[in-house]
């Protein structure tokens, strides 16, 4: 078991280099550089002053000397400084130590997506299986034909919709940030609430397409499965229904499940982009868009590859998951 | 049975499966829709007229009208057309890559696939939204103008008129070949085992000729599949780039630069956030439906019964 542990982990350490290799690339095709970024801002800036910010950053140096030298920082968890004009580091950025940890960027969109991953597992498993076990009934029509819908949902538009009818309309929900404007005057329990009302909406915008994609891979996944043999035995031995699909059936229609949870974490993570600026949230995602627009090199970097590194802890933490759900794997 | 080609069966089983015929009548639509679209639009999507800005729909514009009193369902037939060339063209990058490195993937197998896998797993680790925005950010548009050959970039002017549609055509291609890259290589990694393909080998056949006219042909079906599916998430991301700023520019008119108006005029314009919207989720719905009536269609297992 360890064996197999370690085996995988090991697997993650060349599919590391391959990322931060290929971001590395991807952001060197760049067209200019970006000191010409910093000298339109500043026109005044002398060729002299240019170089010795090119210098400053390595971006004289050839493309494999650079990769070296950020690999080496990034071992030591050190970005290197944003090119933006407040120059701070940028792992003070994504991990703002001065804030409270419930507003540190990355802490933001990794809870929201925590969250989200729960309420898809906590929503899709129960429909799946209740779509698989009444199949053609009623509602497994009305579940069927929402997910069709669910899935072609852009989760953007969903948003603009949720905002205008629960935001503006209504107004039962705040719209945007993770807090109101009153939240440092607020008690315990009023902080509490804010920050779960201003939840709301994000969290079910993200989660949304994974609750229609997931609900229908565990409907065919436990369809799949009534169909075995064992199923016919366990029932033939005259155990109640109930313990036949949620002992023997659920735990083998939860295997590909489990793999297809690990798989779905980079569209999470990606997905946090366009919601946290849809709903101005301050995490990850609204900062990578911040920094691509910038042209924030070492930002940019930072993001990417934190992105990958929490998608590889998935797909290992899913494995995982694998390997307590199937003890054919405990085994070899 | 046995006297009725493939092609016939399978549109025989196709055909009983309603949504999935409802879904083709549609993508056919929206296909006219995109072509005719100088011809039904009933203004010009274009045309600004400052006496008719953010109007609620009514008789004369039954979409409303934007920011700049230009028609919406204008600018959404034009859209149709932005939004089906991006799908198709960016698919068809993509199942071209996919092929071509499953293929060799999984004929020679050894280190190249090796190299090959790894490398697909590097893609599908970085955020897939992350990936895309880098790329399309970063990539400067001129620079296809360099690569590809003048016929190329000058046809593709012409049809779709923004060189910057290109890049995000190339960009989603770009980034969204590896699933058929994984179903190419499963394929050829159980068909190039078949007696027929050493019946070949032994009559003298190449490399090449195995690779695509014995192998690749057979594995068609399930890429074809994996296409139509394709063309949904293609058009989902480009208009979730056109939202962000990042995709198709105004004035070009796409779905998602008018949903991103929509949001800006959210409190006063209702009608540029919900019917854009509703053109992207009928859009990426008939796809989807047509794509799971094919493999549905394509699946032995599911032949025998007759209810779907």
């Amino acid at each position: 078991m360890t064996i197999y542990l370690l085996k995988r982990f090991l697997e993650m350490i060349p599919t590391f280099f391959g990322i931060t290799l290929l971001s590395f690339f991807i952001i060197h095709l760049a067209p200019g550089k970006p000191t010409d970024l910093l000298s339109e801002m500043n026109p005044k800036i002398t060729p002299e002053a240019r170089e010795k910010l090119e210098q400053l950053y390595g971006l004289d140096k050839p493309i494999a000397v650079q990769y070296g030298m950020w690999l080496k920082r990034v071992v030591k968890l050190d970005f290197g400084e944003s090119f933006s004009t407040d120059r701070r580091p940028v792992m003070e950025k994504i991990w703002d130590p001065e804030q409270p940890l419930l507003d540190r960027r990355l802490f933001v969109t990794f809870s929201i997506n925590v969250l989200s991953m729960l309420i898809i597992f906590l929503i899709a498993i129960p429909i799946g299986i209740s779509s698989a076990t009444h199949r053609y009934s009623l509602f497994d029509k009305i579940t069927t034909t929402s997910v069709f819908i669910g899935f072609a949902t852009p989760g953007f538009w969903l948003a603009l919709l949720l905002i205008m009818l629960f935001g503006l309309h209504l107004d039962w929900l705040p719209i945007s940030q993770l807090k109101s404007m009153d939240y440092d005057s607020l008690s315990m329990s009023g902080k509490i609430w804010d920050r779960t009302r201003h939840l709301i909406l994000p969290v079910f915008v993200s989660s949304f397409g994974g609750i229609a994609g997931l609900s229908r891979y565990m409907r065919s996944s436990m369809l799949e499965v009534i169909r075995q043999d064992y199923i016919t035995t366990a029932r033939a031995k005259g155990l109640p229904e109930t313990k036949v699909i949620y002992k023997h059936g659920l735990r083998n229609a939860l295997l590909p499940i489990i793999t297809l949870l690990g798989l779905s974490v980079p569209g999470l993570i990606g997905g946090s982009v366009i919601f946290e600026q849809i709903f101005g949230i301050p995490g990850m995602g609204a900062l990578f868009y911040m920094s691509v627009m910038m042209r924030d090199y070492p930002l940019v970097m930072a993001i990417l590859t934190i992105g990958a590194i929490l998608t590889l802890i998935g797909n290992l933490l899913a494995d995982i998951g694998y390997m307590f759900a199937d003890p054919r794997i405990r085994v070899k | 049975m046995h006297s009725e080609s493939p092609g016939k069966l399978l549109w025989k089983r196709f055909r009983k499966n309603k949504l999935a015929v409802a879904g083709g009548v549609m993508v056919l639509w929206l296909f006219l829709i995109a072509v005719f679209a100088p011809f039904i639009s009933p203004y010009d999507p274009s045309g600004i007229d400052r006496k008719q800005i953010l109007d609620a729909p009514s008789m004369q514009h039954p979409f409303g009208t934007d920011d700049l009193g230009r028609d919406v369902l204008s600018r959404m037939i034009y859209g149709c057309k932005i939004s089906l060339a991006v799908g198709v063209v960016a698919i068809g990058i993509a199942t071209f890559i996919g092929l071509l490195v499953g293929a060799l993937s999984g004929y020679y197998g050894g280190w190249i696939d090796r190299i090959v896998m790894r490398f697909i797993d590097v893609m599908l680790s970085i955020p897939t939204f992350f990936l895309i925005l880098a790329v399309v950010a970063y990539i400067d548009p001129n620079l296809w103008n360099e690569i590809l050959p003048g016929w190329v970039t000058k046809f593709l002017e012409e049809a779709i008129m923004d060189p910057n549609i290109l890049n995000i055509m190339i960009v989603i291609g770009l980034t969204s070949w590896m699933g058929v890259a994984r179903l190419v290589r499963a394929e050829f990694l159980s068909l190039k085992e078949r007696e027929y393909i050493l019946a070949a080998r032994t009559l003298g056949a190449g490399d090449l000729r195995i690779i695509f006219s014995h192998i690749m042909v057979n594995s068609m079906a399930p890429v074809f599949v994996s296409a139509v599916l394709g063309v949904a998430a293609a058009i989902l991301i480009e208009s979730a780039l056109s939202f962000l700023g990042l995709g198709v520019q105004p004035p070009t008119p796409s779905w998602g630069n008018i949903l991103a108006l929509g949001k800006d005029n959210i409190e006063i314009a209702w009608w540029l956030s919900v019917f854009p919207g509703m053109a992207i989720l009928i859009t990426v719905l008939s796809y989807n439906l047509v794509g799971e009536g094919l493999r549905d269609a394509l699946d032995p297992r599911l032949w025998g019964s007759g209810n779907q």
